[in-house]
């Protein structure tokens, strides 16, 4: 698939609306005003990279909590990310039930998640068990940090879909950490990807902070896996450039020259300098797309602060499937 | 009405369930070619193949994992723990995400599906294949969870299970999947989830059980009113969502009430009942709430010394009967 002028301008738009999103989180922590955010500064370019090479609300996708750009790119709304942060009515993905970055989105194939790591990869392998019996030509991306492949259920999941060539797309942002504890305490291993050999299917690792290496990787991944060659492991070395959440403190375990010479080679950075040299922007057209930004998030923050927070009693329904309250 | 017994029953209703709904699939170790270790989906595999009736890998949590994304794409997955003792590492699954899918994202996403699970002992399998788990599950809402005591019940609470828009888990007392007979129609029938069943009725006492237990529980029953005590028995058979109704009206009526369960006392099922009954039902009580349970020891040990020394029996629950009607 050629990437045209027009793919690559969306795609850093997507980036940069995410970074700018992700930046407002911790403004409005800092002031008070949230009480709890998980970032994904940092992971924007490779979640790009993914997003554009499925085809959105066709393919599926099981996302985890840091994929702020890649929900983003399938349709996620800023007012939607502001009414999870604050837990206000109408939070689309759970009613405000789950913790900020938990997302849901059943109209774009986007399952809902949860808090402990990597459960939610065998629910990619058992929607591409669905898709398989009934013969239908999806792809199922999923994602998890690399601390999540020191879970048995990511093995397992991993296995499983070796085993039957399921379509899977397995991507693992490696970002360095999981909350305190660095790659090395993750595993023996070099890269996420060799984990794949093992297991028997392919694995890639590929440059997080590139987003259009990350989109050939996944476009390849994808066309793979829908052709019926089976699941594909891909490694996006990303770096988390914000402490793992706003509850954590970063300088206890890392330097803040090691963060700063990360900073210097983010991948938004990155992507506007490529795509300017190849004058798919200007200076000014960035400048354009900044203030376009800074409207979107100070109208859609203002506008969840406005919202209440559901009933309390609210919270009494729906345990089972009969108690479900359609709008 | 022919006579069947109670894995043929469990059969049937798998066998006309995949009949019935394309989108059934059975997922368990064995379950295959084998036709399962207890039989229980002996032929399947041949009739509806491989993909329908699919032979899992060695992971328990994976067999739920994979339900869940099954049923998240829209199938009905039948999900077969070979042993009830085996459920644990399934249990982040089961908790984590089976009960909490409809409640989190305010129902814009279910997971119906069933676990089934052989469960009890008496049959030689020592600490790992004769474990009553039910006591873990009844704490969950969202959970419904269901335990079978004859053959007619066992298939149609099976296809009420596997056309509940709820996940449902379904123990079965493989101590009698050969042992207990009883007259099945052939063809559809259901019976639903949640009423308990007065399956004897007496007036001194009422003795509330499921499973295997409640075999038993009739069959002291039947001596007891050799001996001039009228018991009534309860057979409690969706053990949640609790049938209060039914226990408090066989309260009322006796005044007097006897829990049994294979399971351990302390923690055990039986508390939730004698609960209800304390709270609801004080006035009408003539006596204490008696328990009669498994020992409070880890689970059921090998030798058949042991084995005997630590199951109830019918005898057992006799002179249960006895003390208690003469209190």
């Amino acid at each position: 698939m050629e990437v045209t002028a027009e793919i690559k301008r969306e795609m850093f738009w997507t980036m940069l609306l995410a970074r700018r999103l992700d930046e407002r989180a911790w403004m409005l922590h800092r002031q008070g005003k949230i009480t709890f955010h998980v970032s994904g500064i940092g992971h924007e370019a490779a979640q790009v990279g993914a997003a554009f090479a499925i085809r959105r609300g066709y393919d599926w996708v099981v996302p985890y909590y840091r994929d702020l750009a890649l929900m983003l790119a399938l349709g996620y709304t800023p007012l939607d990310f502001f009414l999870g942060l604050m837990g206000r009515r109408g939070e689309p993905g759970s009613g405000a039930r789950q913790m900020p970055n938990h997302w849901s989105m059943r109209s774009m194939n986007v399952v809902s998640l949860s808090s402990p790591v990597s459960t939610q990869t065998l629910h990619a392998v058992g929607i591409a068990m669905g898709i398989k019996m009934r013969k239908e030509d999806k792809v199922v991306l999923t994602t998890v940090g690399e601390g999540g492949t020191s879970q048995g259920e990511w093995y397992e999941a991993v296995n499983w879909a070796a085993i039957h060539r399921l379509p899977v797309v397995f991507n693992v942002q490696n970002n360095q950490y999981a909350i305190s504890e660095p790659v090395s305490l993750q595993m023996a291993v070099n890269s996420v990807a060799e984990k794949a050999r093992g297991l028997g299917l392919p694995g890639v690792s590929v440059d997080g902070m590139d987003a259009f290496a990350c989109l050939t990787a996944f476009q390849k991944a994808v066309e793979d896996a829908r052709a019926g060659h089976g699941p594909v492991l891909i490694e996006t070395c990303v770096y988390r450039i914000t402490p793992h959440s706003s509850d954590d403190d970063d300088r206890t375990y890392r330097s803040r020259e090691e963060v700063e010479a990360h900073k210097k080679d983010d991948g938004l950075l990155r992507t506007r300098n490529t795509l300017e040299r190849e004058g798919v922007l200007t200076p000014q057209a960035v400048d354009a797309m900044e203030e376009r930004a800074r409207q979107i998030i100070d109208e859609a923050a203002a506008q969840a602060e406005a919202t209440p927070y559901p009933p309390g009693e609210e919270g009494a329904f729906p345990v089972y499937a009969e108690e479900v309250r359609h709008a | 009405m022919p006579e069947i017994t109670l894995i043929e029953a469990i059969r049937q209703a798998l066998d006309e369930e995949l009949a019935r709904d394309d989108r059934v699939l059975v997922i368990g170790e064995d379950v295959g070619k084998r036709g399962g270790v207890f039989r229980a989906t002996q032929g399947l595999y041949e009739k509806y193949g491989a993909l329908r009736v699919f032979d899992s890998p060695l992971a328990e949590a994976s067999i739920v994992g994979v339900g869940v994304g099954a049923a998240l794409y829209g199938l009905r997955p039948v999900c077969e723990i070979q042993f009830a003792d085996f459920i644990y590492p399934a249990f982040n699954q089961l908790i984590s995400e089976v009960a909490r899918m409809c409640y989190r994202t305010n129902g814009e996403w279910t997971v119906p599906m069933v676990i089934r699970a052989p469960y009890g002992g008496g049959v030689g399998g020592g600490l790992y294949h004769s474990q009553s788990v039910e006591a873990f599950f009844t704490h969950v809402p969202g959970l419904k969870v269901v335990i079978p005591s004859n053959p007619y019940d066992a298939k149609g609470l099976l296809k009420s299970a596997v056309r509940d828009p709820n996940p449902v888990l379904f123990f079965e007392p493989k101590k009698g999947y050969r042992l207990i007979r009883g007259e099945v129609p052939p063809g559809d029938y259901t019976v639903p989830i949640g009423p308990a069943q007065v399956s004897r009725e007496g007036h001194d006492l009422s003795l509330f059980a499921y499973g295997m237990m409640h075999h038993y529980a009739l069959e002291a029953a039947v001596q007891a009113a050799a001996e001039g005590i009228s018991v009534e028995v309860v057979d409690l058979r969706t053990l949640l969502p609790v049938d209060r109704e039914t226990i408090l009206a066989s309260v009322r009526k006796t005044g007097k009430a006897l829990i049994v369960h294979e399971d351990t006392l302390t923690g055990g099922y039986g508390a939730e009942i004698a609960a209800i009954i304390a709270s609801e039902a004080f006035t009408d009580l003539d006596a204490p709430v008696r328990r009669l349970c498994g020992p409070d020891v880890p689970a059921v040990p090998f030798s058949p010394s042991m084995q005997e020394w630590f199951m109830l029996n019918p005898e057992r629950i006799l002179r249960e009967i006895r003390s208690l009607a003469a209190y």
